[in-house]
């Protein structure tokens, strides 16, 4: 998949006018900085051998929520502290209905996805709501060292999570739960435990990148990010992550979200229209996949 | 009919036929190419080499339909069937009968009937094949076979898993074969089996063709021997210890798959061995004593000291391990490494802070066990699922010998595995055993029973029917104290 990326990069600096410039660079950073951030738990996620289809919703909502409290309390923590505890929440009844009541993941969070969109609609009363706290905009909207905020928090995201994968007890835990759950509990590991963190880890992080979302457009819109959650898992899948657990590399992932976001660039860039754009991230995706697994097939074990 | 293979390159010149009306006998380590052999006769793998011929004429596999086209069938150990549809709807797979482009259902049901008829099998064909026994469901696998037209079915260990009753059926089925004329390859471990069974054999070493003769001149130690490449002496090599004092006991456990509260004491330095047929409650007990499900009663002491066990973790911390009897659901995480596999549960102890993997331990310990019990695998970081059934099985024990060891639960801790790693697992049984740690041996393996154990406890419908020393064990007496009883009447609990 690092074959890809560079040979994507390397076409579209080439062909593609303005996309090697600063401005863009940062632009394109941006633009998936929150698909990155949910990748982080996704790969999780995926790992463990689940999926997590309500956190689309839940970024939606959480953005809504956090929007909502800090009008009405006229707090930026309460209304940051709600919404996080909001998808803490979500994340752990995922979890739990996964791991304890042994519902398979993709039709729980189907159902969470939907009640959770629900949710965030009848707390908005269905339009957006604007947020009267100019403080709370500089979180998506500050520099740092002249780089976008969000970009060095999903960097930093990237770090910790790449870190908590290869480097931590848990993290190991995680991809044996993923490659033979069976196994992996009768060697005592702590199976449940295990989904429950993950499923929780996924909703907090689902929630923050809606409040991220929501200081960037200094308002909560119940609307916004459907679909999200088939673009994160596409980008883990691009990164070679396993839908059927055990394996996942936190560098590919990377990869693979820079993929998802370079397409989207480049055919911004050169004016392709929207509609346009969707059969062509498909295909890019399958090719993609389909390429990565020619080529290891082609290689010498 | 005949078949040969005349180079095929992977298992280097490999040469034989088989012939009409016989049975033939294929033997030889895990790793020898048995299995890739198989494959190619199935058209599953293409050889880089060589020909396949039958009736004399040259075929050639490109897809496993065209092998079944040639009346060829390979009836592998974990059966080709979908569990969710009936019997009959598994018997003409792909090639269901139709009617107007529909299933005719009423000559499914004849002809599936039929089928059944043949080969003695009085199966209901309206049967979801998932509600039968793995016995029936290989009866249902052969019947399928022979709905093909298949003249050359090959066997690949099809009675690992088969209590002894049900393999006297199966011979009976693969001798009925035979007289109709098929070319049968039975591919086995069970040199017992391949003698009263087999007219000739064949015997493959490391890829290599080493001999194919007929059976009734050669011996048993003989084809052990040129399996092996060195002399086996005694593959159990079984030396009296003394023992050391408690070791485990178990007190009224009761729980699924016992009939009634079970109790065992087993010494420190002991080699305890369990007997009993499938469905009587042997796998069942030693996950009960694993916390692998839930017990509903009873006390379990290891070296005296009763401990608190409700999950797996638990049992580990109280020094029980278990290794399982289905190494592939159970046992490996076939998408990782052997290092990974290793350190799975030894990891958490020797974390740093608790949480953070300590990679050079990790990476000393894996190479310790791997050097130790000579596990065949070109590095640590090697995928698990790409080892033989042997060393897959001395990883896991690597996994335990990581750990504090006070018991150890082996679970048919040498089903599929080949002499020589067989060999090598009951001497590192004894060398446990003789380092104090109490070993429990479940096996369906009458030889292996009385081989390895010190004293025998012999399971019949979830309770232990009696305990039996190791100078008066013998098979006979072992399998009359396993056969279920005619009636239900309850009987004492001895012990």
């Amino acid at each position: 998949m690092l074959v890809v990326l560079a040979i994507l990069f390397i076409g579209c600096s080439v062909f593609v006018e303005n996309f090697l410039s600063l401005a863009n660079m940062k632009g394109l950073a941006l633009a998936v900085s929150m698909t990155g951030m949910v990748a982080c738990t996704m790969l999780f996620c995926l790992a463990a051998g689940d999926f997590d289809l309500s956190i689309g919703s839940v970024v939606a909502c959480a953005g809504v929520i956090a929007a909502v409290v800090m009008n009405r309390t006229g707090s930026i923590t309460v209304g940051i502290a709600t919404a996080l505890a909001f998808g803490a929440v979500v994340g752990v009844v995922n979890g739990f209905v996964v791991a304890k009541l042994k519902i398979n993941a993709l039709i729980t969070t189907l159902a969470s996805m939907q009640i959770v969109r629900g949710l965030g609609f009848i707390v908005s009363g269905g339009s957006a709501v604007g947020i009267g706290h100019e403080a709370f905009f500089v979180l998506g909207n500050s520099t740092v060292l002249g780089i976008p905020t969000p970009i060095w928090i999903t960097a930093a995201c990237f770090a910790v999570f790449g870190f908590l994968l290869n480097r931590t007890v848990f993290g190991r835990d995680t991809l044996a739960v993923g490659g033979n759950a069976e196994a992996a509990h009768l060697a005592g590991i702590a199976v449940e435990r295990v989904k429950i963190v993950i499923f929780t880890a996924q909703g907090l992080m689902a929630a923050f990148a809606g409040i991220v979302l929501a200081s960037r457009v200094t308002s909560g819109q119940p609307n916004t990010s459907v679909g999200f959650e088939l673009e994160v898992i596409s980008a883990c899948v691009l990164g070679g992550v396993s839908l059927t657990g055990g394996i996942g590399n936190m560098g590919f992932v990377i990869a693979g979200v820079l993929i998802m976001g370079i397409v989207q660039n480049a055919m911004n860039l050169m004016n392709v229209p929207t509609f346009y754009q969707y059969v062509a991230r498909g295909t890019i995706l399958l090719a993609a996949v389909l390429f990565d697994r020619w080529k290891r097939r082609n290689q010498p074990v | 009919m005949s078949m040969e293979f005349p180079g095929v390159k992977a298992l280097q010149e490999v040469s034989f036929e088989v012939h009409a009306g016989s049975i033939h006998a294929l033997m030889g380590e895990n790793g020898a190419g048995k299995s890739t052999l198989l494959k190619i006769l199935s058209g599953a793998h293409h050889p880089s080499g060589g020909s396949i011929a039958v009736d004399g004429r040259r075929v050639e596999f490109i897809t496993t339909a065209d092998a079944l086209r040639a009346g060829v069938a390979v009836i592998y150990q974990e059966l080709h069937l979908v569990p969710e549809m009936t019997v009959a709807e598994n018997l003409f797979l792909g090639h269901l009968p139709q009617r107007l482009g529909l299933v005719d259902r009423n000559e499914l049901a004849a002809a599936a009937h039929r089928q059944l008829e043949f080969i003695g099998e009085p199966l209901d064909p309206a049967t979801k094949l998932g509600r039968l026994p793995l016995a029936q469901r290989q009866m249902v696998e052969i019947a399928k076979a022979l709905t093909r037209g298949a003249r050359i079915i090959a066997f690949d260990e099809p009675t690992s898993s088969l209590s002894d009753r049900e393999v006297r059926r199966l011979v009976t089925i693969i001798r009925e074969l035979k007289t109709r004329g098929c070319a049968i390859l039975y591919v086995s471990h069970r040199i017992e089996e391949i003698f009263t069974l087999c007219d000739r054999i064949t015997i493959l070493r490391d890829g290599k063709h080493v001999e194919t003769a007929a059976l009734e001149n050669l011996t048993r130690d003989q084809v052990v021997h040129r399996m092996v490449g060195r002399e086996l002496a005694d593959i159990y090599g079984y030396m009296p210890r003394p023992t050391s004092g408690d070791g485990l006991t178990i007190e009224g456990l009761l729980g699924p798959g016992l009939a009634a509260p079970l109790s065992l004491h087993a010494e420190a330095g002991e080699i305890f061995g369990i007997f009993g047929l499938v469905g009587a409650g042997r796998t069942e007990l030693l996950r009960l004593i694993f916390g692998a499900t839930p017990r509903s009663g009873g006390r379990i002491l290891v070296r005296g000291q009763p401990v608190e066990i409700a999950s797996p973790r638990d049992a580990i911390e109280a020094g029980i391990m278990l290794c399982p009897e289905d190494r592939k659901k159970d046992g490996i995480v076939p998408v990782r490494s052997v290092l990974e596999n290793i350190n799975l549960s030894a990891r958490r102890r020797n974390a740093r802070a608790g949480v953070l993997i300590n990679e050079s331990w990790e990476r000393g310990n894996a190479q310790k066990w791997i050097d130790q019990l000579r596990v065949r695998t070109p590095s640590a970081r090697q995928l698990i699922r790409n080892l033989s059934g042997g060393n897959q099985q001395k990883v896991i024990l690597g996994r335990w010998l990581s750990e504090n060891i006070k018991v150890i639960l082996f679970d048919e801790p040498t089903r599929g595995i080949d002499v020589g790693a067989k060999s090598e697992i009951y001497q590192l049984m004894q060398s446990l055993a003789r380092d104090g740690v109490c070993v429990v041996m479940v096996s369906s393996e009458l030889p292996e029973v009385l081989g390895v154990s010190d004293r025998i406890a012999v399971m019949r419908q979830g309770r232990i029917a009696a305990m039996v020393e190791r100078g008066e064990a013998n098979e006979e007496k072992l399998l009359k104290l396993a056969l279920p009883l005619e009636t239900s009447a309850a009987t004492p609990d001895i012990n």
